[in-house]
């Protein structure tokens, strides 16, 4: 095995692991990364698995530039990533923002544990979820995967590579604490049967080309560097040319088109798995090792004979909108556990409209939510007034 | 008829093959040096021969972070400090690129300090080139990690409290395999020496002493660029293969500026391959040397 960078096989492994051998299966060849628990291992794996893949592994003096180092290797031409947890992830903002406004693409894994501050370490929490969505300054789109499973640690990190090459951003692979430890049944397809999408290369001349001009998708062809192109890469707000243009003209055509690239494929990018829908009077939205919670809630109640339906959010952000919108006005509830004080929940809410009571099973960080609590929540609703 | 015509013309200059013409003019101020570095940059990259597919250029922010946006290379104008482990991840993406790293003192030893410790400790093959104005320039002239001890700056109107760093003794202490000083004015043994540093495997670091009229000079009685390059360049020797430490910057004495360190050390590349075939040998060694042999 050692030396293939596709491990196809059976195996029993850790989420962290599993991540590790994603990003290597979707042609990633840079780590950039700094120890933090509990994304230590996904560092530690790279050290080892990177050298023997012809890639390059490199232990950075702090996550402010692990972050940098990912940009510049991706700027290089080769995928790249970098793995941290919440500390890390804080520091990592301002750099997430550069590549953000220079579309360039690259995966973090954040596998959150319970802040604010160094809260606790080595015990899980959902409670990054927004700073993923507006951790730093400005305004723009980002996507977001959260897997609950090793096995789905492997394929979303082979998905967040695919969608950072199409879309030119950073993505994030949301993963938590128990996700990155527990160890479970991870199979790694031949590699024939994994998909892998690569960034647009350039298809015109250095003398014409414009290094931030969109084909009608919203996406800019990417030049490496050393390609010829001989291009310019600034944070400044740049207009097509790249160059700076320190007008509030170039300010809203720059920040609209990174939010529409997202915006406007969203569906193509949004991934839920959805249970039960159609006879619904109660709708589970979870996400991440949560998710894992809500199914078997889910399964608990329609024994009972509780109308209930589930939405495992794969993609956290963007959220799924349009979805929530068309099935709130027939429910008696949504309800979304997540283990924070209710962050994805103000979405939730934001999008059911009104139309239909939310509720949130929280849970402060440091251990999981047990299936029971939300069963008690969908029991309660139950039991409420129908909704009238 | 024809003179009008040639007239019209912009004038060739020789240094357009490597200037983002459609961008000037450039932003920074009259008697500003960063210009006279950036000629000497483009002097040796022109000198070197090299393809300038092959080149690539990372900044910081400030007004030395700008150069990039005006080098016609693959170039990088990344965040506050974070140039130089930019620079780190573009180059072991890419080995076969030089790279240079051109960016202030307040960008590259204040908040991007932890950075270029690090990246002279791993000696990444890199060139970086500070100019070191002695403030913060952009934002109008405050204290920087460079600023002399007594100088004046608008975070410090009655004079600096703190000591400077010396960058180039910093640079050497941690590792730089190639360390030179010299000022703005030093036009052709600094361009000799930028060639000399692209040429160097591994990290390679010059400081450039450089005029700041508007932010740093006015208020320190040096209203123009001309007499911030003379007071810099008069009290200037050069002294090569001086141990840096002793070249400090603090004006009492002479300034000193040459070349003060050019040695060889395998890079980060050559000992990542070496680790990887298990070519080097098992730590800790068998015997040891008494710190006399040593010596």
């Amino acid at each position: 095995m050692a030396g293939q960078a596709v491990m196809t096989g059976t195996y029993f492994m850790n989420g962290d692991h599993a991540c590790c051998e994603g990003a290597l299966a979707a042609g990633c060849r840079f780590f950039g990364g700094y120890p933090i628990t509990p994304a230590t291992e996904i560092a530690e794996r790279m050290s080892r698995r990177l050298p023997e893949c012809g890639g390059i592994y490199i232990q950075m003096e702090d996550e402010l530039a692990s972050i940098a180092a990912v940009l510049g290797a991706s700027w290089g031409g080769v995928k790249a990533m970098t793995s941290t947890s919440g500390p890390g992830f804080s520091l990592m903002m301002e750099n997430i923002g550069l590549g953000l406004c220079t579309e360039t693409p690259c995966v973090i894994c954040n596998v959150q544990r319970a802040g604010p501050s160094t809260g606790l370490p080595t015990l899980v929490a959902q409670g990054d979820m927004m700073q993923a969505r507006w951790g730093s300054h400005g305004h723009y789109e980002v996507i977001a995967l959260s897997p609950s499973s090793p096995q789905e640690m492997f394929d979303f990190t082979i998905q967040a590579f695919n969608l950072s090459e199409q879309y030119r951003l950073p993505v994030f692979v949301m993963a938590d604490e128990v996700v990155g430890h527990m160890n479970e049944r991870v199979i790694i397809p031949r590699e024939e049967d994994i998909k892998i999408a690569n960034r647009r290369k350039p298809s015109v001349s250095p003398a014409e080309f414009k290094p931030y001009q969109a084909d009608p998708d919203g996406i800019a062809p990417m030049a490496n560097c050393g390609d010829g192109y001989r291009i310019h890469v600034t944070g400044l707000t740049h207009d097509e040319r790249g160059y700076p243009v320190m007008d509030d003209a170039t300010q809203k055509q720059m920040t609209d088109r990174l939010i529409r690239k997202i915006k406007n494929n969203r569906h193509k990018i949004i991934q839920t798995e959805n249970f039960y829908l159609d006879d619904a009077q109660i709708v589970v939205v979870a996400y991440g090792i949560s998710a894992r919670s809500a199914r078997q809630a889910m399964h608990e109640a329609r024994a009972k004979g509780i109308s209930v339906g589930f939405i495992k959010l794969n993609t956290v952000w963007p959220f799924p909108e349009e979805l929530i919108r068309s099935l709130a006005p027939r429910l008696k509830a949504l309800i979304m556990p997540e283990i924070n004080a209710g962050q994805m929940v103000l979405e939730l809410e934001r999008c059911a409209g009104g139309a239909c009571p939310v509720e949130l099973v929280s849970h402060f960080g440091g251990a999981l939510i047990h299936p029971s609590s939300i069963l008690d929540a969908i029991t309660k609703v139950q039991k409420g007034k129908k909704k009238s | 008829m024809s003179v009008k015509k040639a007239a019209k013309k912009p004038p060739l200059h020789p240094m357009d093959a490597l200037l983002r013409v459609d961008r000037l003019p450039h932003i920074w101020c009259p008697g500003c040096g960063i210009g006279s570095v950036f000629s000497t940059v483009m002097a040796a990259i022109q000198k070197s021969e090299e393809d300038l597919d092959q080149i690539a250029m990372v900044s910081g922010i400030g007004c030395t972070g700008r150069i990039a946006g005006y080098v016609k290379l693959d170039s990088y104008h990344t965040t506050h400090g974070r140039a130089i482990p930019f620079a780190t991840g573009l180059k072991l993406a890419k080995p076969d690129t030089k790279i240079l790293v051109v960016s202030g003192d307040g960008d590259l030893f204040a908040i991007g300090g932890n950075h270029i410790i690090h990246a002279a400790r791993r000696n990444i093959d890199m060139t970086v080139i500070c100019v070191n104005n002695f403030n913060y320039g952009m934002t109008g002239g405050q204290q920087a990690p460079s600023t002399p001890f007594g100088a004046k700056t608008t975070t410090t109107a009655e004079g600096s409290p703190e000591e400077p760093f010396n960058f180039s003794a910093l640079a050497a202490a941690c590792g730089a395999v190639y360390v030179a000083r010299w000022t703005a004015l030093h036009i052709r043994l600094l361009t000799n020496s930028i060639t000399e540093a692209m040429n160097k495997r591994g990290f390679s670091f010059i400081e450039v002493l450089t005029p700041c009229p508007s932010s740093f000079g006015r208020r320190n009685r040096m209203r123009t660029g001309l007499d911030l390059l003379t007071f810099y360049h008069d009290r200037s020797v050069i002294m090569n293969d001086i141990d840096p430490k002793n070249a400090s910057l603090n004006f009492e004495n002479d300034l000193v500026v040459g070349r003060f360190v050019d040695i060889e050390r395998p890079t980060f590349m050559d000992n990542y391959q070496a680790v990887k075939e298990h070519q080097i040998a098992p730590w800790p060694p068998p015997g040891r040397k008494t710190v006399e042999e040593a010596l």
